[in-house]
């Protein structure tokens, strides 16, 4: 599923990246295939808080909606 | 240092290509955005420090000298790549540098190391300054400074650099600087580069596919892909050194964590946001612009500094000097006119009546220098003069209380908190939350604002947000002159015009949102703990802000104020009033003398405000015009500011955009509500 519908609270596992340029960026950040990320808030319009360990991020929508995410 | 694992540091004959010059040694700081770099160059670098754009770019570099060694700042970046104008121009000074002084935030090692790591497989000699430990230890993070500094292979300080601590080691740390661990198979592999390129960082470059430094060198970058898998590999030997190095003692989340969570959450965050920005309005808006800007502008700066600027021109040219006396109100009860034909000095004992009749009571006065070469300089608009009280006692008091603002919301962590919640808002003008900072500075000074449309990550999103700003927000001088026009106008007349101005302001940037190619770039921000603001920091920012402001924007001001009295003493600007006449009284449905008003609203644009003040309006009349001044062209020093930054020809489209756009849309107005 999208990480762009998953709901405030859940945790899930990144599954894909989008591909090109964010997909460095989001590595670089520690924001891998395979980590465990828990959504923190989700405001209206669909931007994202994340939470990875003490680390919080916020990504728009659009971002979002280019991650596939597991259930863990 | 431990060197049995991995690769073997020593010298590379590509690292030591720019000691071989005859130029001092250079020492780069790098490191994330706000991790404290600027208090450790301060710290170094003493008082003269030498501050450029970066050739071809408008990404301001810091240079000093310490010691023996030049010393750079250079930009916060998340990592070295060609991302943005940031980060490429870090590239460039890293690469040239010979040591390299990483600062790293203690309480956010996880997103630092990556580009420590980074700096390390470069094989440049670098020394690792861990800032920030007081706030780590606040919130139960254990940092094993030993063992980080055993497992990088570099030296390591703990300091805390608001508050000096620590600081004092950085001496040591520059000569102990080294290269740190490897992992040997990259290392070989950069090494069998080192004949195509001329250093092992820049193989590296290569290799994590930068076309820049590829083609410098005439040779393919590797493709993404390998670029990726390096970052991965980083990262993961990153974590692993974390795992070891970092003990999370705090059992419960802290408060801090937890208002950054309030700050952006849809049921608290907004009322937050609207409370933070009402009380941004009150200390700028109403203290600063109000009360603050009153005193110096008329009080020091034309009843003090200007008047002896002129009085002093004055002794030896030949003038006619008019002095009004105001009552309590502020209302004319006399006026007097001296002549001087040979100049003050000449006929003391007149000056002297003068004098006397000024300093009776409130008053105003205006010298009338018979050489227009006087005039242009220290006349009405003179350039001197006008530039002096404009810059000093207006435009400063301003921008200190706007970078103040800014600063308090970027050292609390709030910033990027409110760039979260407005960026959805902002992606239907075709911007993200970023360009809320442009956006606030906007309503305080529009030149300001054009400057700090860098931050932006596309050239799209620059001229969108260019635009905006110079079409339909109105500046902090202007803003006063029309809420006062506002108040007289009734509460209707104001939501009306308000009304008018968002609509405008939507649909301007919807339609360059749909008609540029692109879309907004994605937003992916850090959001740092929240915590109490540090005055020390906000200070420092403020200062630094504010001076490089002054710096960048005073000559503008200053041509800006020539340009207009050079019209004004070739009868240009009588000419440009009487063109505009017919329009204004036709079109716009006003008196003839507002066409002055729009006029002199290219100077300042609340001078332009101002004029429509001193005239009779119906409120359907006060609609009508302000919406006009407010959508007309900016002032001159913000058309300067923008045709440095987005070029001239961008700049002519949108300010003769904002004439025709000004004209038609407040005429319509007109024809509807006068």
């Amino acid at each position: 599923m999208k990480l762009s519908s998953i709901r405030r609270g859940s945790r899930v596992q990144i599954h894909q990246l989008p591909v090109g340029e964010s997909r460095s960026q989001f590595i670089r950040i520690g924001l891998m295939e395979g980590a465990i990320i828990e959504c923190l808030e989700r405001l209206p319009g669909g931007t994202l808080v994340i939470g990875q360990s003490r680390q919080e991020f916020a990504l728009s929508a659009n971002l979002a909606d280019s991650i596939t995410v597991m259930p863990v | 240092m431990n060197s049995n694992v991995g690769h073997q540091p020593h010298k590379h004959l590509g690292a030591n290509k720019l000691t071989a010059d005859p130029v001092l040694p250079k020492i780069v700081l790098v490191g994330n955005p706000n991790v404290g770099k600027s208090v450790v160059f301060n710290f170094l670098s003493g008082v003269y420090v030498d501050v450029s754009n970066f050739p071809g770019t408008t990404v301001e570099i810091s240079k000093a000298s310490y010691l023996h060694y030049e010393l750079y700042d250079t930009p916060g970046i998340y990592g070295i790549s060609s991302f943005n104008d940031e980060e490429r121009v870090a590239r460039d000074i890293i690469l040239g540098g010979d040591i390299i002084i990483n600062i790293v935030d203690a309480v956010h090692l996880e997103r630092d190391l990556f580009l420590t790591q980074q700096l390390i497989d470069m094989g440049k000699r670098v020394g690792l300054v861990v800032n920030m430990m007081d706030e780590a230890e606040k919130q139960g993070i254990g940092i094993d400074l030993k063992k980080l500094e055993e497992r990088l292979g570099v030296p390591v300080i703990g300091t805390v650099a608001v508050k000096k601590r620590g600081l004092d080691a950085i001496h040591e740390l520059i000569v102990q600087a080294r290269e740190g661990k490897q992992k040997a198979s990259l290392h070989k592999e950069l090494h069998n580069m080192l004949s195509q390129v001329g250093s092992q960082s820049e193989a590296l470059m290569v290799l994590e596919s930068d076309l820049a430094v590829a083609e410098r060198h005439g040779i393919e970058p590797s493709p993404e892909s390998r670029r990726e898998e390096l970052y991965i590999d980083r990262r993961n030997r990153v974590n692993a050194i974390l795992t070891e190095v970092v003990t999370d003692l705090s059992t419960k989340k802290r408060l801090s964590t937890r208002v950054g969570r309030l700050a952006v959450s849809p049921i608290f965050g907004i009322p937050f946001l609207l409370v933070t920005l009402y009380v941004m309005y009150l200390f700028v808006g109403v203290f600063v612009a109000g009360d603050v800007v009153d005193y110096t502008e008329n009080t020091i700066g034309k009843n003090i500094v200007e008047f002896y600027m002129k009085s002093f021109v004055a002794q030896n040219a030949a003038t006619d000097l008019t002095i009004t006396r105001l009552d309590d109100e502020g209302e004319e009860i006399g006026s007097q006119e001296y002549a001087f034909p040979e100049g003050t000095n000449a006929d003391k004992t007149l000056w002297t009546v003068a004098q006397q009749y000024r300093s009776e009571g409130p008053s105003e006065y205006s010298f009338q220098f018979r050489n227009p070469i006087l005039v242009v300089f220290f006349g009405e608009f003179g350039a001197i003069t006008m530039t002096f009280t404009y810059l000093l006692f207006l435009l400063l008091p301003l921008v200190v209380g706007f970078y103040m603002s800014l600063s308090i919301l970027e050292d609390s962590g709030y910033l990027p908190r409110l760039a979260t919640l407005v960026d959805r808002l902002l992606r239907n003008i075709g911007l993200n939350g970023r360009a809320v900072i442009p956006i606030i500075l906007g309503f305080g000074c529009v030149t300001m604002a054009t400057i700090t449309t860098r931050l932006l990550n596309t050239q799209r999103e620059k001229t969108i947000a260019t635009t905006i700003l110079q079409l339909a927000i109105p500046c902090s001088a202007q803003l006063g002159v029309i809420a006062a026009l506002l108040a007289t106008a009734g509460f209707v007349p104001t939501l009306v015009y308000a009304g008018i101005i968002f609509t405008f302001l939507v649909t301007v940037g919807s339609i360059l949102n749909n008609r540029l190619p692109g879309e907004a770039s994605p937003l992916l921000l850090d959001l740092p703990p929240m915590r109490l603001p540090r005055l020390n920091n906000v200070v420092t920012k403020t200062a630094y802000k504010t001076y490089f402001f002054m710096r960048e924007a005073a000559p503008w001001f200053f041509i800006g104020a020539l340009a207009v009295s050079i019209l004004q003493v070739t009868g240009s600007l009588i000419f440009i009033q009487d063109a505009l006449e017919p329009i204004v009284v036709w079109w716009l449905k006003l008196p003839k003398e507002a066409s002055t008003a729009f006029v002199m609203g290219l100077v300042r644009r609340d001078f332009g405000a101002a004029g429509l003040y001193m005239m009779e309006l119906t409120p359907g009349q006060i609609i009508a015009a302000l919406t006009t001044i407010t959508l007309f062209v900016p002032c001159i020093a913000s058309l300067m500011v923008m045709f440095k930054e987005r070029g001239v020809k961008e700049g002519v489209i949108i300010w003769s955009g904002s004439f025709i756009l000004a004209l038609l849309i407040g005429g319509i107005v007109a024809q509807i509500v006068v």
